[in-house]
């Protein structure tokens, strides 16, 4: 397992792309939930995508550029949290190669080593103390293949949702398939993209959740956009935007 | 290399996405065969120790790739058996005819090997009048319904029961209707044993293929494939290359992991070690033995260092299992010899990227099949490199066909992706007039794709860099 520091005074956020255009309300919650523990929050204005969807599409030149803007604004030795499995299993994974024979390499890697998924920094190095205030509630949890299997903290993301004593946390079936979103995949391979993401939100319902949380934007807007095509009554909500209003009387982050 | 028309992928798909029974059957047996996977390795720890001793012996392999072969030769031709090297599946196709017809025989016994349908042998046979019989019960099923295998192991396994009832009763002549497992099992075995005593060559494929000793490991279930290599009096075993290891003691941990990938089993019900033909005064045994190793694009994949690991593939089939696309569309949609993640590197590396490129297109990259490679081939890394060289039309690239996909629009929109997101200030300009002007994303385009299948993505009114600002968040 990933040694993990003490808790710092100070943290980089890197808000991703998705985030930052669609569910700015996530980014801010998982900034909030940091700050709560006292340690300020620094948000470089100059960020902008790590660069994975250029890189999974077969151009690496350009997810190149976009990386090592990226680097250059992360000056400081600070963690970097970012609240997504996907982008961050980009920076901390496959930086590495993208940079390796560069002369920014050593660079980018000291880079890699200082990014965290938010959850397992709220788990691991923050050790954050939830106290539910919401009503009772059954949520279920999709898991990002990218946090699954590359960053591997589905189960700090899990273990944060237990602790919500009021949240009954109902296991999806085919926990860890993926939901077809795969970034450009969904655009290349519609039709297989939407097989995926059907069964994905059968098995979602079978649940007979009132919200799915999951802890990757992406896969969200997947799920999401097709249960709300299919007009099924089901939300999707960012794991750090549910902690932030069950901890809050009034979770407003906007 | 064969020279393949480009498969209509796409077509493919959606036939098979249609299929509901297809996908039905393939998704019962995947579900068995990643389930028998797990419980035989339920110490997380302990397969993971084991797939990095299997990662270690393919590369050692590999790195003397070339040393190892000699050696291989060597020893076989010491212990009696004939080599015959075979650059392109048109030479081996025409080294097995040759030894047929050296011995006179009209008739092969197969079992089953993934390098004989890669040389769609038994086409090349048929066209020059000899029968080649499939011996494994899946193989035997999917050859009377005139079908590829759809699966590197378990290569019948889209069809159900009743559907193979139905093709025991339609093409095997004076054959009644029977559901009855034992029974159809039995007429198959009928069939077999005298085709078996008939026939002048057995075939088979090779698992490992020991350098030191000259030993061709054989692993098997139903013992069809110790019948081909025993009771015809002539063997003609085929390996792709890459199939070399070391030494006799690489064995037992790589074959605990193909075994164990491939159908959760702890050993198989064979495991064959052929070192010679039948010595004097032995009793059995084929009189002649004969190895053809194939490259058939291999050398040019070993040549490069990233796409070297392609070649430590021990073809066990479990990135099929595991991969939710091929879950979703069998083996048939592939359109080449070998099916899933596998299949989406190395059809491109061995067909050229013009006619297979396509395949790297069907993947989500959810590192599935990553997760559970038993010799650790990084399958979503090479997907992304075949993406590239689809669109590179750099000069030193080795691979055929690269650039082939490159086209003005996808160059362009990723190039101002790249601006957009190196300069933040036309991105957050943009990012405002988009959610000023309407909020919705267009459908337009390659959008279209997205919302046909679920509801148009709207831009937040204020984005993350904004909300930073507003709520005193240090920005730098």
């Amino acid at each position: 397992m990933r040694r993990y520091p003490e808790k710092p005074q100070k943290v980089y956020y890197f808000g991703t792309c998705l985030v930052d255009m669609m569910y700015p309300e996530a980014g801010m919650a998982g900034i909030k939930l940091i700050q709560r523990e006292g340690v300020k929050v620094i948000y470089p204005l100059r960020q902008t995508c790590c660069g994975q969807p250029a890189y999974n599409s077969g151009f690496p030149d350009e997810a190149k550029t976009v990386a090592r803007k990226q680097i250059e604004l992360f000056t400081e030795n600070f963690p970097i949290v970012v609240p997504s499995g996907s982008c961050a299993g980009m920076m901390r994974h496959h930086y590495p190669k993208l940079f390796a024979n560069d002369p920014d390499s050593e660079r980018a890697i000291n880079f890699s080593k200082n990014i965290y998924e938010l959850s397992e920094f709220l788990v691991h190095v923050l050790d954050v103390k939830l106290e539910d205030r919401g009503d009772p509630i059954n949520v279920t949890w999709h898991s990002s293949c990218h946090a699954l299997r590359e960053m591997r903290t589905t189960e700090d993301s899990k273990l944060l949702i237990r602790g919500l004593k009021n949240v009954n946390l109902i296991e999806l079936q085919n926990e860890t398939e993926c939901c077809g979103f795969g970034g450009t995949f969904a655009i290349k391979q519609p039709a297989i993209s939407a097989a995926m993401v059907k069964d994905k939100t059968d098995d979602i319902r079978q649940t007979g959740s009132a919200r799915f949380i999951s802890g990757d934007c992406g896969c969200m807007m997947n799920i999401s956009g097709a249960l709300q095509h299919d007009k099924v009554q089901i939300d999707g909500q960012h794991l750090a935007e549910f902690i932030w209003e069950r901890i809050n009387d009034n979770p407003s982050t906007g | 290399m064969t020279i393949h028309q480009q498969v209509d992928f796409d077509d493919n798909v959606s036939r098979a996405l249609n299929d509901s029974q297809l996908i039905k059957n393939t998704k019962a047996a995947m579900g068995t065969l990643v389930a028998k996977r797990k419980a035989i390795f339920p110490d997380e720890t302990e397969i993971e120790q084991l797939r990095t001793l299997g990662n270690a012996l393919k590369q050692k392999a590999l790195s003397k790739l070339p040393q190892l072969l000699e050696q291989l030769e060597e020893k076989c031709i010491q212990n009696g058996i004939k080599v015959h090297w075979a650059e392109t599946t048109s030479e081996a196709n025409h080294q097995v005819l040759d030894i047929m017809r050296s011995h006179g025989a009209t008739s092969l016994v197969k079992g089953k090997s993934m390098v004989s349908e890669e040389m769609e042998l038994n086409a090349f046979l048929q066209k020059n009048g000899i029968e080649a019989l499939e011996t494994d019960l899946g193989e035997f099923i999917i050859q009377l319904n005139h079908e590829k295998p759809t699966h590197i192991i378990v290569p019948a396994i889209h069809k159900n029961k009743d559907q193979i009832s139905k093709i025991f009763h339609e093409k095997i002549p004076n054959t009644p209707y029977t559901e009855d497992v034992a029974e159809l099992t039995a007429i198959a075995r009928k069939i077999l044993r005298k085709k078996f005593n008939e026939a002048e060559i057995g075939l088979s494929g090779v698992n490992f293929a020991v350098a030191e000793t000259g030993t061709l490991c054989l692993v098997e279930n139903e013992g069809n494939g110790r019948m081909c290599t025993t009771v015809p009096g002539v063997h003609i075993a085929l390996m792709g290359l890459e199939k070399v290891v070391e030494k006799l003691e690489d064995l037992p941990p790589l074959l605990r992991l193909l075994t164990g990938s491939a159908t959760g089993q702890l050993i198989t019900t064979y495991v064959n070690m052929i070192t010679t033909a039948r010595k004097q005064g032995e009793k059995d045994g084929p009189k002649e033995v004969h190895l053809i190793i194939l490259d058939n694009g291999r050398s040019q994949i070993f040549a490069d260092p990233d796409r070297r690991q392609t070649l430590q593939c021990i073809r066990c089939g479990t990135c099929l299992s595991h991969c939710p696309v091929y879950n979703r569309i069998g083996g048939h949609a592939y359109g080449y010899t070998y099916p899933g993640p596998i299949g989406k590197i190395l059809n491109p590396q061995v067909e050229g990227l013009k006619a297979a490129g396509v395949l790297a297109t069907a993947s989500s990259l959810c590192n599935s099949c990553e997760e559970v490679c038993p010799v650790k081939i990084q399958i979503p890394d090479l997907i992304r490199r075949i993406r590239n060289e689809s669109y590179s039309k750099d000069p030193a690239s080795t691979m055929e066909g690269h650039g082939y996909k490159r086209n003005l629009l996808e160059t362009l929109t990723w190039k101002v992706w790249e601006k957009i997101n190196t300069y933040p200030v036309i991105n957050a300009v943009g990012l405002k007039i988009l959610s000023v002007l309407g909020i919705k994303l267009p459908q337009i385009g390659p959008l279209k794709n997205w919302t046909r299948y679920r509801a148009t993505p709207e831009l937040a009114p204020k984005s993350l860099h904004e909300l930073v600002k507003h709520h005193g968040v240090d920005h730098e």
